[in-house]
């Protein structure tokens, strides 16, 4: 690992020194393909935040990929239905690694306005290790750059090596997440409790 | 456009064997509809879309509802022989009326631009006697609607092309929109409660409702 100090000094001679990590993970965090994907009313931001006025091209997230074989985002833009849940982990286990989640919305962080009823996920993050989520109905597409450069940020931050190494790197961790079965009156299991640690509530 | 009345009795020309009813609506726009019975539903909705002066070729709207038992409350005056006298004496009678699922048309006129006329249809009960003609086969627009109400209401329509669950998983069991449907309890919590949703917390948290009817009183 060379000190930063040295680096600048001879960044200002003319040489320009990196680590593998940087390059790769500044490959990556300029190259975030999302899924083309989007469940309801916040996939209207989506697609809006992709168009040329709020232009998610400068973060090199335009390419929306018709195919999860070619994504590397996965943007949870709506309402996520019971009936829709194990179709959308299914795409998710289709992603190659690396992959990330965003989850934007109410809806796609806990339910939203339709928490309480019968046929709506209480959160994608359920069944997904989401990295962002962005709260708002609908968030603005402000709000969607500004999740893309924290997972961004997130991105370049990541360790090649070591035991916090991302799950790509990492053999030992399971890459496959199980895609719930449709129940009677609900998903099952209703979450995937690997994923969802739910903290304690104190009272 | 012909009032129902007139509907209504060009229907009972046509159609003989035909049981219909004006039902009158007390909302402020005050339309009426045409209660059909359900053996003559089918012949009665093609007399609306065949007939010259009406021609209601567009059926814009198909929704269901539930009509769970209902008591109703009469006051009837009963003449009684009180100590010898003969008296009116007020009672108050008491009669349930079975519950029914209902099934609601919208038809317009798209040719004679006018509508909508309203066809309702009721089934016998809500349990196993919840057959209804449909009427795809007259609209060709009706036929995600009529699966929509069979998935949430539990209506079957007989004759119907394709009637399999819309919304819902094949899976699921019950009809959620009915009003005795009872949903698994899954309640979560939730930060600031209020309604049906205040009511489940209290069930759910008995400690903590006891506690917020009781605000601190802060310095
Ligand atoms: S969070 Fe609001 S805007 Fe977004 S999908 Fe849900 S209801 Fe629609």
């Amino acid at each position: 690992m060379i000190e930063e100090g040295l680096k600048n000094e001879l960044q200002k001679q003319g040489v320009y020194v990196t680590s593998l990590q940087e390059l790769y993970n500044w490959g990556r965090a300029n190259s975030v393909w999302p899924l083309t994907f989007g469940l309801a009313c916040c996939a209207i931001e989506m697609m809006a935040a992709s168009m040329a006025r709020f232009d998610l091209a400068r973060f090199g997230a335009e390419v929306f990929r018709p195919s999860p074989r070619q994504a590397d985002l996965m943007i949870v833009a709506g309402t996520v239905t019971k009936k829709m849940a194990p179709l959308v982990v299914r795409l998710y286990n289709q992603m190659p690694e690396p992959k990330y989640v965003i989850a934007m919305g109410a809806c796609a962080i806990s339910g939203g306005p339709f928490k309480q009823g019968y046929n709506v996920l209480k959160g994608v993050d359920r069944y997904l290790p989401v990295d962002v989520a962005i709260p708002g109905c609908p968030p603005r597409p402000e709000a969607l750059l500004h999740a893309i450069m924290t997972l961004q940020e997130k991105i370049l931050n990541q360790k090649l090596t070591g035991p916090d190494r991302p799950r790509h790197l990492n053999a030992d961790v399971a890459g496959e997440f199980p895609v719930p079965a449709y129940g009677k009156h609900d998903l099952e299991p209703p979450n995937n409790p690997e994923v969802w640690q739910p903290p304690a509530i104190q009272r | 456009m012909e009032t129902p009345e007139q509907i209504k009795s060009r229907l009972e020309a046509a159609l003989p064997s035909a049981k219909i009813e004006i039902i009158a609506n007390e909302c402020p726009a005050g339309e009426r509809s045409l209660l059909v019975d359900a053996p003559s539903a089918f012949a009665a909705a093609q007399f609306l879309r065949d007939d010259e002066q009406l021609r209601l070729d567009y059926c814009s709207n198909v929704t269901g509802v539930d009509w769970p038992d209902k008591e109703l409350t009469e006051k009837v005056k009963v003449k009684q022989v009180v100590e010898g006298v003969e008296k009116e004496v007020e009672e108050v009678k008491k009669t349930v009326r079975p519950g029914f699922l209902e099934v609601v048309y919208h038809l317009y006129s798209m040719a004679r631009k006018h509508g909508p006329v309203v066809l309702r249809c009721r089934t016998e009960n809500r349990t196993d006697r919840t057959q209804l003609p449909s009427l795809t086969p007259l609209w060709r627009g009706a036929e995600f609607q009529e699966r929509e109400v069979f998935d949430l209401y539990g209506v079957v329509f007989t004759g119907h092309p394709d009637l399999r669950r819309i919304l819902m998983w094949d899976e699921f069991e019950g009809f959620p929109m009915r009003r005795d449907y009872v949903a698994p309890d899954d309640f979560e919590y939730e930060p600031t409660p209020h309604d049906e949703v205040l009511a489940e917390a209290k069930k759910h948290y008995p400690a903590e409702a006891k506690a917020e009817a009781k605000p601190e009183v802060k310095a």
